[in-house]
């Protein structure tokens, strides 16, 4: 039973292959069937595969799988295998999970849409493709997911093509992925020339047997990472995200929150080693990490889209996943990643069932008072935001905990402030989301108040079971403090993560940390009650005291203008330049130039061609007496 | 050999061409139906080259050698490994181009019909031939139907760009000729025989100072024909001008003829000049690759946007040539085949486009998804093809040039992996302007999708696109010993001549062991 493991990716991809040729003539209901279905199986055999893991002896990880060989020529090989190990395991399982509930959700969302059977294509395209990233045994096939997501991203983002805005969101998407990827690529390329293998275990044992230097290290790990702040939307190429909200509300939940936009973290885990041989590129991970979990969470304070502040909140979700990663603590931060995956999808299928209720609006200030309205969207909602808030026992807190607790205890002491300082944040602007929607007074616009309606089953039950797991999955990863033993989750990794390290520290102190922790949640939870329900006026007067910050907080601090100023403009207007004074003028110009010399000496030489006998003479003549003339005076 | 395939799939198709001759020219859907039999059956003979090859030799297979006009000048074909998918991908192409201008071009069928097929033979003899004049005269040849086929049924300023393209083509030519000539005498004045097989000139050592005019005399009729910047000002004009069968065969084989040149001539006649001119020529390449990405950008035209982007892959194929080693080369092939397939299908998009509003203009479009998803599709898939999207052919090109490059010159390598950002930046730029956004002209408005035809030659491109990026080593263990004997001859030469450059001022040295096998095949004359 271990090797049915490979099929995993290839239900999904079977699925998008027959959507793909004959899915118009397939009936809707059939369509989401069998898209559901596929993802479902490749839940099953995820989980077949996680317990079959259970059974195996540490040593003999990771199963492999060597379906034949993909690329060979000279020393570039590259085979088409799989690979399962505890890391594949938990992730294959969280992405087809989630995914198949949210492929479910998506039966109800996107019922009346015309592109319904394009949308289940894409969306088990995806499925197809983070899977393969997820199972990949080596770094080109993981390239090949991590490009192949990136294009299902491009799609679903420009699902609604006719808006313009869609159109050029998910071309900026794409766009800013590549130049993520083309680190990436060049990473690639340094681990095959100085490993000579793409292999997992092969440059795994390459770094176990001190094959490559610590500074070799460091660039590949960095570069590596360049394409993981463009897929995971880390500083400085997040700036697709934002702009990835115009995807159907669905898309936005598996590719960006819950599944695609991880996929960064489940890299640098994967690659833990080489990140703990370089330290300097862990370092920068963790640093990189921390600054965008508070940088984005500014962004998210002032926003009045509920999509908007949910990206906002997983660009910093990330960063947080990141900071894990970065302090050494690989098991934590791929829990905050399993953890995040339910809470985060819960959020923004909560926002889409919200989106549905009220005829699409997405601006919170058109919202509340909805809690009456959305008795079942309204608890699970608030469920998602006790949890990514980081109150006790509900999934996030046990993640984020121990994030910042590994964080202290590595001695990263700047980054842990950071990471308080985004906490207080995350809880406030979480909070200002749910009393602006769903408490205070009501806003609506008369017209949406007419149809304003719960969603059907179908949406709602994604939602009742996802803010089930939003509550419980914590409890697979209890922190140190509550005895070793207890943490299953980073037990059950720890094989494969064994660049981790972590530091102990005593009881008294991790007390202290989870009271902090728990101490600023509800601070931001306290203060973001007082400023939208005991007194709704402090923020207008806060805006009115600071107009600079408020503006460069709600601007999102011009960065699309800035990067615009500074990269596309100049290469577009540069481009067009060279075009018009260069490639036309001197190239051509020289072309044509030549071209012109030779039809007017052509031309001039024609005069002595006149055909008139008498100029022949003179010519004749003229050079027989230079000829005499040449003969006598030499 | 007893069956002469070479000749055959060669020749097939200037038979056409004459059989078309003889039938009434307003019976135009014969005509069309017999040039699409001629091509097609040309395909699947051209098959039986591919199932029939052998991988485990570098020697020229299927080889017809014979008697011709005598001083050297023989009739003498074969292929390798390199040569090989070249004609496939000739073969392949040509039924796919009748097939995309039947109700395309309005004008002149016949003649039409006529220079098509007479094009492929030219093409097709150009990667057949191992005689140096065989050579020329098809590499000559070729240029009179392209000619034709842009100045008649061309767009507004046809004449300019036919002209243009000729000149230049023929600039490059002719230094190459004189070229042939001096390889020719210098050959006799060193043996005392006529020849002007390729394979003789190969074991030729010549002087390294010889070597570098030589060299640019063919380098420079090869750069023309990539185009190597700045050689490339011709392609655009050419591209934007030519009707779409056109604009497909010349992005798609006619540049691969400047590619294949320098494997076949360039590269293994001239290596120290070679290697002389390597840092320079690498420069170009990498300067060819960014500006030609650049000016992709901001093209108005979608043709001539294409056509920018050919100069830019042509370039990374070319870095990828200079770089002398097994991954590159083999890249650098599978490249062109990938170049081929994703740039023709792109023009051919183009003109199914074209066809349905007579503009070429980006800013007329808008919205074409919505009115033809089929269309859209396909287009997706060849822009996808054509950006190096992994599990599509043009990845494994890609992939693999870079390495290669990687390989040789890592600064280079790491310059030439902007094209992955630059082609992803002009082709989706061009694609949402073009296919997605709110309809806004009113003849995008009435525009029908695919129909049958268009489809049945857009599915062949797409399926072999998938079939090269999921199976490439189908392809490239058909490339590895011609590639590896390549790269031995040109090192190995490198290194003899570096060993005998001090105090021999031989003009030409001939190798023993080919000085052997000389005299054996006078003997056999002589028998």
């Amino acid at each position: 039973m271990t090797e049915i493991f490979w099929l995993i990716p290839f239900v999904p991809a079977l699925s998008t292959l027959i959507l793909a040729l004959f899915g118009t003539k397939l009936p809707k209901k059939y369509v989401s069937y069998q898209a559901c279905l596929a993802v479902f199986g490749s839940f099953v055999i995820s989980v077949i595969s996680f317990l079959s893991l259970l059974q195996v002896s540490h040593e003999s990880y990771p199963l492999v799988k060597n379906l034949f060989s993909w690329i060979s020529s000279g020393s570039f090989n590259v085979n088409l295998s799989l690979q399962l190990d505890p890391l594949s395991a938990v992730m294959a399982m969280v992405v087809s999970g989630v995914g198949f509930i949210i492929h479910i959700y998506s039966v109800g969302y996107m019922a009346k849409d015309e592109g319904y059977t394009r949308y289940f294509t894409y969306l088990n395209l995806f499925m197809f493709a983070m899977l393969l990233l997820v199972m990949a045994s080596n770094v080109v096939l993981m390239f090949v997911g991590w490009e192949g997501v990136g294009l299902c991203s491009y799609l679903l983002i420009g699902f609604w093509f006719e808006k313009h805005s869609a159109a050029s969101a998910g071309k900026k998407a794409f766009i800013v992925n590549r130049i993520g990827d083309a680190g990436f690529l060049l990473g690639i390329m340094f681990i095959f020339i100085y490993i000579g293998s793409g292999e997992f275990t092969a440059i795994n044992a390459a770094i176990g047997g001190g094959a490559i230097t610590q500074g070799l290290a460091t660039l590949i790990a960095i570069l590596l990472f360049v394409g993981a702040t463009g897929k995971s939307a880390q500083i400085p190429l997040y700036i697709w995200l934002p702009d990835a909200m115009e995807g159907p509300t669905p898309v936005s939940a598996l590719i960006h929150a819950a599944t695609m936009v991880t996929a960064g973290v489940y890299m640098v885990a994967r690659m833990n080693l080489l990140y703990a041989l370089s330290g300097t590129a862990a370092q920068i991970v963790a640093i990189v990490g921390a600054v965008t979990a508070v940088y984005a969470a500014t962004m998210a304070l002032t926003q009045n889209d509920i999509k908007r502040v949910l990206a906002y909140s997983t660009i910093s979700q990330i960063g947080y996943m990141f900071i894990g990663c970065g302090v050494g603590a690989y098991a934590a931060g791929m829990f905050h990643l399993y953890t995040h995956a339910f809470f985060k999808s819960l959020l923004f299928l909560a926002a889409g069932s919200v989106m549905h209720a009220l005829s699409g609006e997405l601006n919170m200030k058109k919202m509340g008072g909805l809690r009456k309205y959305l008795p079942l969207t309204y608890p699970t909602f608030l469920i998602g935001a006790i949890a990514i808030a980081g109150i006790p026992f509900f999934s996030g807190f046990f993640s984020k905990d121990a994030i910042l607790t590994a964080a202290y205890a590595n001695g990263y002491y700047f980054v842990w402030g950071l990471g308080i300082l985004g906490a207080v944040l995350t809880a406030f602007y979480m909070f200002r989301l749910i009393f602006l929607t769903f408490h205070g007074q009501e806003r609506l616009d008369p017209k949406v108040k007419e149809h304003i309606h719960e969603s059907p089953p179908v949406m709602t039950i994604p939602l009742v079971i996802l803010a089930f797991f939003s509550i419980i999955a914590g409890f697979v990863g209890l922190p140190v403090v509550l005895g070793k033993k207890l943490n299953f989750f980073g037990h059950f990794l720890e094989p494969v993560l064994r660049g981790g390290h972590e530091t102990h520290i005593s009881h008294d102190l991790e007390w202290i940390l989870i009271g902090i922790s728990v101490g600023v949640a509800l601070l931001g939870i306290i203060i973001a009650w007082f400023f939208y329900i005991k007194a709704p006026r402090i923020p207008e007067r806060i805006r009115e005291r600071f107009p600079r910050i408020y503006k460069l907080l709600y601007n999102k601090y011009y960065i699309d203008e800035i990067y615009n100023a500074a990269f596309v403009n100049p290469t577009v207007r540069g481009s067009e330049k060279i075009y018009d004074h260069f490639d036309l003028k001197v190239i051509d110009g020289a072309v044509n130039g030549t071209a012109k010399v030779t039809g007017f000496s052509g031309k001039i030489l024609s005069y002595f061609q006149s055909g008139l006998i008498k100029d022949y003479a003179l010519i004749f003549l003229l050079g027989v007496i230079i000829f005499i003339g040449y003969l006598i005076i030499f | 050999m007893n069956f002469p395939i070479l000749s055959v799939v060669t020749f097939l198709p200037l038979a056409g061409a004459i059989l078309l001759i003889f039938i009434n020219k307003k019976k135009e859907n014969h005509l069309r139906y017999i040039a699409l039999g001629i091509t097609l059956l040309t395909f699947i003979i051209s098959l039986f080259l591919y199932f029939n090859f052998n991988s485990s030799t570098s020697d020229p297979q299927f080889v017809e050698k014979s008697v011709w006009l005598g001083y050297g000048i023989k009739y003498h074909m074969g292929i390798d490994g390199i040569s090989l998918f070249l004609v496939l991908l000739t073969t392949f192409l040509m039924p796919i181009t009748i097939l995309s201008s039947w109700t395309y071009i309005k004008k002149r069928t016949k003649e039409y019909l006529i220079f098509m097929l007479m094009l492929e033979t030219g093409i097709i003899g150009v990667f057949v031939a191992l005689n140096l004049f065989l050579f020329y005269v098809f590499w000559e040849a070729m240029l009179i139907p392209m000619y034709f086929l842009i100045g008649v049924w061309g767009g507004h300023r046809k004449i300019y760009a036919t002209i243009k393209y000729v000149l230049f083509t023929m600039v490059g030519s002719l230094l190459m000729l004189v070229a042939i000539f001096y390889l020719y005498s210098a050959y006799y004045k060193a043996t005392g025989t006529y020849s002007l097989n390729l394979f003789d000139f190969y074991n030729m050592s010549l002087s390294p100072g010889i070597q570098i005019w030589l060299f640019l005399a063919f380098a420079l009729a090869f750069a023309i024909k990539v185009p190597m910047f700045p050689f490339h000002t011709w392609l655009p004009d050419a591209h934007v001008e030519a009707p779409t069968a056109g604009s497909v065969i010349l992005a798609a084989v006619l540049l691969k003829m400047g590619a294949y040149g320098f494997l076949r001539f360039a590269l293994p006649l001239f290596p120290s000049a070679v290697i002389k001119f390597l840092p320079f020529l690498a420069v170009l390449s990498l300067i060819g690759i960014i500006y030609g990405g650049m000016m992709a950008l901001i093209q108005k035209d979608v043709k001539s946007l294409v056509a920018y982007s050919s100069v830019s892959h042509m370039g990374l194929i070319m870095l990828a040539i200079f770089s002398l080693n097994t991954e590159a080369m083999e890249g650098a092939i599978y490249q062109m085949l990938n170049h081929g397939l994703s740039t023709g299908a792109l023009f051919l998009a183009v003109g199914i486009l074209y066809e349905r509003s007579h503009t070429r203009l980006i800013k007329d479009y808008g919205g074409v998804s919505k009115k033809m998803p089929v269309f859209a599709a396909f287009f997706l898939i060849f822009m996808l093809s054509s950006v190096g999207l992994p599990g599509l052919n043009g990845f494994i090109g890609e992939v693999l040039c870079i390495f290669g490059i990687f390989k040789a010159n890592k600064i280079f390598a790491i310059l030439a992996v902007t094209t992955v950002i630059l082609a992803a930046g002009y082709l989706f730029w061009m694609f949402q302007r073009v296919m997605h956004g709110p309809i806004t002209n009113d003849k995008v408005q009435s525009f029908k999708d695919l129909n049958k035809r268009e489809i049945a030659y857009l599915v062949p491109i797409v399926i072999m696109m998938f079939w090269m990026g999921i199976f490439p080593n189908m392809f490239l263990r058909k490339m590895d010993s011609s590639v590896t004997h390549l790269l031995n001859m040109v090192n190995t030469k490198k290194a003899t001549i570096s060993q005998t450059q001090k105090g021999e001022d031989l003009l030409v040295k001939i190798d023993d062991h080919a000085l052997e096998e000389k005299n054996k095949e006078k003997e056999e004359q002589t028998r």
